[in-house]
């Protein structure tokens, strides 16, 4: 068991190394001149200079990118353009709202999918079955930015019955301990802003939540198929247990590895793609940053944005495949 | 005296096997849905400039914001409405359909030849050359969803072109680890030795040999990829970073319609619904096509 989990740590390294050399290298790579890409086209020869002697533009590549691995080390991931902000700080402060909002998008796929999934497979062909694959098949192949939008329209602005967009309202105040506004309105106990902020995160929480639980559905809907098909489900049956105790103490146990699994990966997938979700409803997260960054070619929050993502990306995959590991123990054993 | 008995030496389910395999697809209807959404798709694509009704470029300032034929003041001059610049929506939405496919065949076309080159390689070669390649595809399954097909646009220039490269990029781990898996398992088999012990070229027996064998999985790949596809452009167009204005691409027409959300819903409804139908159909054809020709699944 240690020695796959070591094993997968190792994989890790070269894996991160490449993801930053992919970034290092797009900078390097864009036509025009890097110092230039990054102060403008009205920038002084003077300050052109001193970004190139700051980053080494005029050294080597690869003396460059070790400069750019040791600032990495340091925890240095550069300057925004346009805000002269430190990048690491404005992730920093972003990102618990896209955790918060991506969470809950977690739960509501874990647990709409499973649900659907279960009773999907031990009602198969029913109308109930063919109308919940139908709606997770649509659930896939729908836009969600369009989807967003849709449910503003109907919600927010037809039935007022949401806010429209952002994570607070106007008139709210909030004392900001954590950034995890829900947390925070329950530490100060102040329930006004409670309940506003849950209410501003229904809307992107269950757009953002729309394909991963499409696919959990789907996934847990065959495994429970697999694992009902078993012989020692029909033993069950034979011995006498109730439908109920033959699904939820047998059968689920097992079904549930592989789906833990995609649920584990779906995570993953959500913090990367909060960006179309964010950008929709105003949503102050990484997302929205990154997204922003790129429309106004600000290379360093791309960069920096890119690789942040990338690594928790890799990093949950990580903790996802020891999980699977630690579950189906012969996983370990290949 | 001798009885005469005729007995047929054709067994009547003895059939050619794709032409099983192609009524075991007919006989799912759903994936028969997919496919007739296809078609049409595909024939708007292709007959666009006859079958739409106007110029989907052409801007009207008298017929800014028409509503669609069902309500009280459309017309049916613009059946589904026009835009903030007066362009048809039902003629955006028809040539968009080209933008579209265009997109989804460029990208997935060379996502599948470059993916397939490149699993055929590492499978067939193994060692040095199987690990380098295996850990670029890792590298660029280190990304999640469209981060970086939005990176690469970001740093390369929004264009339709850069769109599709970027996507394609994407791609190519998909096709590369269905071919490497097959190639490694039929590489060991009695039927390669004995082409190899003839004498034939490697390439012969990687492209001519082992490959049609893979088939089943890469068609269903290309067909769910297809689908992937259509709805990554759209997504990047929306972002800004695809189809740039004016060309009609469903996600751009979809990002620019966000500022008339109340007073012109339509305008915002029916790209959505187009891609959704679009998208719909070749995941109902990859499910069905899955089902019949992934033989792990027959029972």
């Amino acid at each position: 068991m240690l020695a796959y989990i070591t094993r997968r740590i190792l994989i890790l390294i070269p894996t991160l190394l490449g993801v930053s050399i992919i970034v290092f290298l797009m900078l390097r790579l864009t036509p025009g001149d890097p110092a230039e890409l990054l102060l403008g086209e009205r920038a002084t020869e003077k300050a052109l200079n001193e970004v190139r002697e700051h980053l080494g533009l005029n050294e080597p590549l690869h003396v460059q990118y070790g400069l750019f691995l040791k600032r990495l080390s340091q925890g240095d991931l550069g300057e925004t353009i346009f805000t002269r902000q430190k990048v690491w700080i404005e992730i920093r402060q972003r990102f618990p709202a896209t955790i918060e909002l991506s969470i809950l998008a977690l739960m509501i796929s874990c647990c709409l999918g499973t649900i659907l999934g279960i009773v999907s497979a031990t009602k198969q062909y029913s109308i109930f079955d063919y109308a919940s694959m139908l709606a997770a098949l649509a659930g896939v192949s729908m836009p969600i930015f369009w989807l967003g939008l849709i449910f503003m329209m109907i919600f927010s602005l037809n039935l007022g019955w949401l806010p429209i967009s952002g994570r607070l309202s106007i008139g709210i105040d909030l004392e900001v301990i954590t950034n995890f506004y829900v947390l925070d309105s329950i530490l100060t106990a102040n329930w006004a802003a409670f309940k506003d902020s849950l209410w501003h995160l229904i809307m992107p929480a269950v757009t953002l939540s729309t394909i991963p639980t499409a696919i959990v559905a789907r996934m847990t809907r065959s495994a429970m198929l697999d694992v009902l098909r078993q012989d020692y489900i029909k033993t069950a049956r034979a011995k006498g247990l109730s439908q109920f105790k033959v699904i939820y103490k047998h059968a689920l146990r097992n079904a549930l590895i592989p789906v833990v699994t995609t649920i584990g990966l779906q995570f993953g997938v959500l913090l990367g793609g909060a960006i179309l979700t964010e950008t929709i409803f105003a949503w102050p997260g990484v997302g929205k940053w990154m997204y922003d960054g790129v429309m106004q070619r600000d290379y360093m929050v791309i960069q920096g944005g890119t690789l942040f993502i990338a690594s928790i990306f890799i990093f949950i995959n990580l903790i996802v495949d020891v999980l699977y590991a630690v579950i189906n123990p012969r996983i370990s054993i290949q | 005296m001798k009885e005469k008995t005729i007995i047929s030496t054709k067994d009547p389910h003895d059939r050619h096997p794709m032409l099983e395999q192609i009524s075991q697809l007919w006989r799912n209807k759903t994936a028969v849905l997919g496919l007739f959404i296809i078609v049409v798709f595909i024939l708007c694509a292709i007959f666009a400039p006859w079958i739409s009704p106007h110029n989907p470029v052409e801007t009207s300032l008298y017929d800014q914001l028409k509503p669609p034929v069902w309500h009280e003041t459309g017309t049916w001059k613009n059946i589904l409405g026009t835009d903030d610049l007066g362009r048809d929506t039902l003629s955006r939405i028809i040539y968009g359909a080209r933008v579209s496919l265009l997109v989804a065949v460029f990208s997935v076309g060379l996502a599948f030849v470059t993916g397939t080159l490149l699993g055929a390689i590492s499978g067939y070669f193994k060692g040095k050359i199987d690990s380098a390649i295996m850990r670029v595809m890792d590298m660029i399954l280190a990304f999640p969803y469209l981060l970086l097909a939005i990176v690469v646009v970001a740093y390369l220039g929004p264009n339709l072109r850069n769109a599709m490269m970027a996507i394609a990029i994407t791609y190519v781990p998909r096709f590369a680890r269905i071919v490497r898996g097959s190639v490694l398992e039929e590489a060991e088999k009695d039927y390669v030795m004995a082409e190899h012990a003839l004498g034939a070229k490697k390439r012969r027996i990687i492209f001519l040999t082992i490959l049609p064998n893979c088939m089943g999985p890469l068609i269903v790949q290309t067909t769910l990829s297809m689908a992937s596809a259509i709805l990554d452009a759209a997504a990047l167009s929306f972002l800004g970073l695809g189809a740039q204005p004016p060309t009609p691409e469903w996600g751009a027409m979809i990002s620019r319609s966000r500022a008339l959300i109340l007073r012109a819903s339509w305008v915002m409804t029916f790209p959505g619904i187009a891609i959704l139908l679009a998208v719909l159909g070749f995941n109902l054809l990859g499910d069905g096509l899955r089902d019949a020709l992934d033989p792990r699944l027959r029972d």
